[in-house]
């Protein structure tokens, strides 16, 4: 058995991020590091998005709702003087995780377009009650005066702070790549190939494409519990549409075929849009095309191009 | 023998069109009872009803003794009711023993199954490898689905209806599209399958009805215009003139 090209370049992104703050140490660019909490935790978010999107072909356009509903059970909670992350991140899990049920069970009983439409819109909704509470700050978003208190472990070290994302990053591409090859995940493929097929057969789709919506909403609240922490500030616009968008544009470049696949996509895009912000303001004009190219001539994504990629062959002797 | 289904007045409307008009007709324990008519008889409709895919406009369909009408196609898969599809609905995306092992894993209980997985679990492989077996697939297991010939789709189609162990098999046209040779081989097997399993074949196959059936019910426009032994239907006059003008299906 060799190593896959595949299998070696996510070993190898996980020990870049890993590596990341030595790195950063040695050259004093604080910089680097604050962009990369920030890229993991949006990685988290796509590689929640990509189990519905990518594995159950539920194409949601509202994750970033979660983002939102997260960020604002910590910064709430903040403003009210609950500092606690045991009590902070449980109601953000659990607030999200709410707002995927109803929204799912009303969702889910919709298919193509109107199922795109309807989740933007329940996410839109949501965006819209929250600017306009005024006791958190309405249109102009809620500062957080204080990150999530864990005893001993000190969020507010940025260092700590990031391996503690990166750690929820990897255990949510593990927990992801367990589930969609666990009896659940292939119910859930089944039913993104053939849901006639799969009622047919015997399974009552609804309820598992329900689940499934409901752990990939409570696990976008994870990523908008650790996003608010990190900005330590959350305002409306974390929940925008176009940050749903932007979800679905790093799953759909880093690849919907594996767990770890949005994670290439998150790092790319992120990394890109900073390089090339740097270089001129119309960045988006270079990045458009770019995405255009990468969903014409790979449709994998940079998942599949990796999977699809294969060491050199050594010469075989003439028979 | 007693009727394994019974079919009571069922009724299906398509805006003014009658695909199926008040039908009465059973199915008896451990027969093969064919279902035959013209093209726009209202067979797939049937199907599609007797499975759950379609919900009835009015009418009865009691499987097993149980009023199952009303119930979704899953329900009715887990009474033993399977179907196959006439035109051919898999997971394409997924391997041939993954198409046949997740409809073995529709009758192994509940899936909220999130951690083992699901390919290392021996039981389920082992019925799909069985069902493979059956129809002579299983040198195919391990292909994606998309990369098999027609004649291979029809056999999973059949090997992943045979997964669930049903009482009743529904089979809407096994033998459509297939070539001679493949026809053949697929009439063997249905012949294999007789008496082991109770069977509803909707088919054009004239040749292949007649060689196999223990009963025919011929549909015309969503009625039955005549039902009995393969001989007493080939002497209906009725049936014949039925048929006047479409004698490639006779």
């Amino acid at each position: 058995m060799t190593l896959s090209i595949r299998n070696l370049a996510t070993v190898a992104l996980f020990a870049a991020l890993l590596l990341l703050p030595l790195y950063v140490q040695a050259t004093g660019d604080r910089f680097l590091l604050t962009l990369f909490t920030r890229i993991v935790i949006l990685a988290l978010a796509a590689v929640s998005l990509n189990l519905i999107l990518g594995f159950g072909g539920m194409m949601s356009f509202g994750h970033a709702a979660y983002l939102g509903i997260g960020g604002y059970a910590v910064g709430m909670l903040a403003h009210e003087g609950i500092v606690s992350g045991l009590i902070q991140w449980p109601v953000a899990l659990a607030a999200s995780a709410l707002f995927a049920l109803v929204i799912g069970a009303l969702s889910l009983r919709t298919r193509g377009v109107y199922f795109i439409m309807i989740t933007l819109a329940f996410a839109q909704m949501a965006y819209y009650v929250i600017a306009g509470i005024a006791r958190y700050g309405g249109d102009d978003g809620l500062t957080i005066y204080k990150r999530s208190q864990f005893g001993a472990l000190n969020l507010s070290n940025k260092v700590v702070f990031y391996y503690v994302c990166l750690a929820l990053l990897m255990a949510t591409v593990y927990l992801v790549w367990r589930l969609v090859n666990s009896r659940f995940g292939m119910v859930i493929r089944g039913a993104r190939s053939n849901e006639t097929r799969m009622r047919a057969i015997g399974f009552p789709t609804y309820r598992y494409k329900l689940v499934c919506f409901v752990i990939a909403g409570t696990l976008g609240g994870l990523a908008g519990a650790l996003l608010a922490n990190h900005n330590e500030f959350i305002s409306p616009a974390t929940m925008y549409w176009t940050r749903s968008g932007d979800l679905i544009v790093m799953v759909v470049l880093g690849g919907m075929g594996s767990a770890a696949g949005p994670v290439f996509g998150a790092v790319a895009l992120l990394v890109l849009e900073e390089v090339l912000s740097g270089i001129t303001e119309y960045w988006q004009i270079i990045l458009g095309p770019l995405l255009l190219l990468i969903v014409l001539f790979a449709r994998g994504g940079i998942d599949g191009l990796l999977a699809a990629a294969r060491w050199p062959q050594r010469k075989k002797a003439p028979a | 023998m007693s009727a394994l289904l019974q079919v009571d007045k069922l009724a299906k409307r398509f805006g003014g069109i009658v695909a199926t008009d008040d039908l009465v007709f059973e199915v008896a324990e451990g027969e093969l009872h064919a279902i035959i008519g013209p093209n726009g008889a209202g067979k797939t409709t049937l199907i599609a009803q007797l499975s759950g895919q379609l919900p009835a406009d009015s009418g009865s369909i009691r499987f097993a003794g149980a009023d199952v009408t009303r119930l979704p196609a899953w329900r009715r898969s887990h009474l033993g009711l399977a179907r196959s599809f006439q035109i051919t609905s898999l997971f394409l995306d997924l391997t041939v023993l993954d198409n046949v092992a997740l409809a073995v894993q529709a009758h192994a209980g509940h899936s909220f199954h999130f951690w083992r997985d699901a390919r290392a679990e021996a039981g389920l492989r082992r019925n799909a490898r069985a069902a493979l077996d059956e129809v002579g697939l299983s040198n195919r297991a391990d292909a994606r689905a998309s990369l098999l010939s027609h004649g291979e789709h029809r056999l999973l189609e059949l090997a992943m209806a045979l997964a669930g162990k049903p009482r009743l098999l529904l089979l809407d046209e096994p033998m459509a599209g297939l070539g001679p040779d493949e026809s053949a081989r697929m009439v063997e097997m249905l012949g294999r399958l007789k008496r082991r399993y109770t069977i509803l074949l909707v088919e054009h196959d004239m040749e292949a009805v007649f060689a196999l059936a223990d009963r025919i019910t011929v549909l015309v426009y969503g009625r039955v215009i005549a039902s009995g032994a393969p001989d007493v239907i080939r002497a209906d006059a009725q049936v014949r003139e039925a048929y006047l003008g479409e004698d490639e299906h006779v």
